[in-house]
């Protein structure tokens, strides 16, 4: 008994160890975010804010087109199998847009900048610790919070909204495909329906969401990167543990923010 | 007044003490080698005159500045008067060797471009790596690497020059090329030097003193004459490749009586 209330105890600890380290890491980026600025900040920084957004944001662009439509065609299909029994297939369009504007889209594309970026982040940042290159920074009188994470932070809050605005395009897209070639709805009347389905408090919704998501995959990447302790073995564990940790975060964090949004927003 | 005093200097990881009470003065000018077996405290003592690691206590002072306890705008000022080559270089593998050169001058000086160009021509020149100014340092051999690394520790004309291992790995001919390229830098630029080894030839061809390190304490501190006819079991043991006694230990020795047992056992 006294062993499992020590593990639940050092479990908790190391839970609240972690969730500070990021708290304390975040407020130590947004202090150095103003260096990473246009015109007003450090311009090595800048530039390497926008080859940041080039690799999260570009790069990724074709991966999220290809998640978005095959889940558009997925939520058109499952829930025409379902509403048509009752006379409802134009639902459907609501179903896609609305679900892919506050939901799908903003989720999907974090899920996929987790895979793609937020283990990159853990593995680069973990691998500049062992190669003692962070070290090197810092006797350079650089901070590598300012050197190496807010570039990523920047990138990252601007690159995951605009993905996540794409992929909410293409999501819509495949559903109006879909609405095409299974009712021979005509492609402006089914975006017409869609934008009609659609709010503004939707989109500002799933907007927020992906602004949470791109803090929660850039902080807990860079976090296990700068975490890593070790030899090379412990780059490709911090790695893992970057995917799974943010990917896990990322889905809280979407409850939570869905939660809110349901309870407080008015219909 | 000495350029870098060690005070009482102790520091402890998960309770297992590493440097047990040092003090070390290290005078303007002068070539000191800390020197020590594995795991004697070498790497642990630099980390701390680089400010890298907070002691248990005790105090490192830089030209009077207690780095222990310093501002960290006064910490970036003692830094800049450094020039650190890690024991892996550390070179950042995303710049080209000019770049990395380059970066402090950049980032921390006004000089314009093309005194800056000029300047990281004749660093990388001094350790003769004019030629290869454009090349990646994942194109580099061990030996250009950790001279690009002395060059860009030179870039800002530091007071120190801290070596970390700098022949660790290397052959006989181009370790034997570091040492005289050190002690080229040394009368060329006044510095004062300070080199972590353990490679005998290399400490005795370049130091003004040794300090010799055994499990967290100096065992001895002299001239190289001094360390060499020193009657100290510790220094003896080191420069006369004596074994430990980890053979010896009852252990180690059971170890093995079982083994040579099992193996008549078999016949």
């Amino acid at each position: 008994m006294a062993t499992v209330l020590e593990n639940v105890g050092t479990k908790t600890i190391d839970h609240l160890d972690y969730v500070g380290s990021l708290n304390i890491q975040l407020w130590a980026t947004l202090r150095a975010m103003g260096s990473t600025l246009p015109f007003v900040g450090n311009r090595y920084r800048w530039q390497a804010a926008v080859r940041q957004m080039l690799q999260i944001g570009v790069d990724a662009l074709p991966m999220v087109s290809l998640m978005a439509i095959c889940t558009g065609f997925i939520l058109a299909m499952q829930g025409a199998s379902e509403l048509k029994r009752f006379g409802a297939l134009h639902y459907v369009i609501d179903l896609v847009a609305v679900g892919f504007t506050r939901e799908l889209g903003p989720l999907l594309t974090a899920i996929a900048v987790s895979g793609r970026s937020g283990s990159a982040f853990a593995a680069e940042i973990g691998t500049m610790k062992v190669t003692e290159e962070l070290d090197s920074l810092r006797v350079m009188a650089f901070e590598p919070v300012e050197f190496v994470l807010a570039p990523k932070f920047l990138a990252a809050l601007v690159s995951v909204p605009c993905l996540s605005i794409a992929s909410n395009v293409f999501g819509i897209l495949a559903g109006g495909l879909f609405m095409f070639f299974s009712t021979r709805l005509a492609p402006l009347v089914y975006f017409r329906y869609a934008l009609e389905s659609i709010q503004l408090r939707d989109v500002i919704t799933g907007l927020i969401k992906s602004v949470a998501f791109a803090t929660i995959i850039a902080h807990v990447g860079c976090l296990e990167g700068f975490r890593v302790r070790g030899g090379p073995d412990s780059v490709g564990r911090s790695t893992t543990s970057a995917v799974v940790k943010s990917t896990f975060l990322v889905i809280v964090a979407d409850a939570v923010f869905t939660a809110i949004f349901y309870f407080t927003v008015k219909s | 007044m000495p350029i870098i005093s060690i005070r009482d200097l102790v520091v402890e990881y998960d309770g297992r003490r590493i440097l047990d009470g040092l003090n070390l003065d290290i005078e303007h000018g002068e070539t000191m080698v800390l020197m020590g077996g594995s795991g004697s405290g070498k790497s642990t003592l630099l980390r701390q005159i680089l400010a890298l690691e907070q002691p248990k206590a005790g105090s490192v002072s830089v030209n009077g500045i207690d780095i222990t306890r310093c501002s960290k705008s006064e910490l970036n000022r003692v830094r800049r008067s450094m020039g650190v080559a890690f024991q892996s270089a550390a070179l950042f593998n995303s710049l080209s060797v000019e770049d990395n050169v380059a970066l402090t001058l950049r980032e921390q000086t006004k000089l314009a471009p093309s005194i800056i160009e000029l300047v990281v021509w004749m660093k990388l020149a001094v350790v003769g790596l004019a030629d290869f100014g454009k090349l990646q340092p994942q194109e580099l051999s061990g030996g250009m690497k950790k001279r690009a690394a002395v060059a860009r520790a030179l870039a800002l004309e530091p007071e120190i020059l801290v070596l970390d291992e700098p022949s660790a790995g290397l052959d006989p001919i181009v370790a034997a090329e570091l040492d005289e390229l050190i002690l080229l830098l040394k009368e060329a630029y006044q510095m004062t030097v300070i080199v972590v080894t353990h490679e005998l030839p290399s400490a005795f061809r370049i130091a003004d003193r040794i300090a010799m390190l055994y499990k967290g304490r100096f065992s001895s501190v002299g001239t190289k004459d001094e360390i060499r006819a020193s009657q100290n079991p510790r220094v003896r043991q080191f420069l006369d490749r004596i074994p430990g006694d980890m053979a010896k230990a009852p252990a180690v020795a059971a170890y093995f009586e079982n083994y040579l047992k099992t193996q008549e056992a078999h016949g």
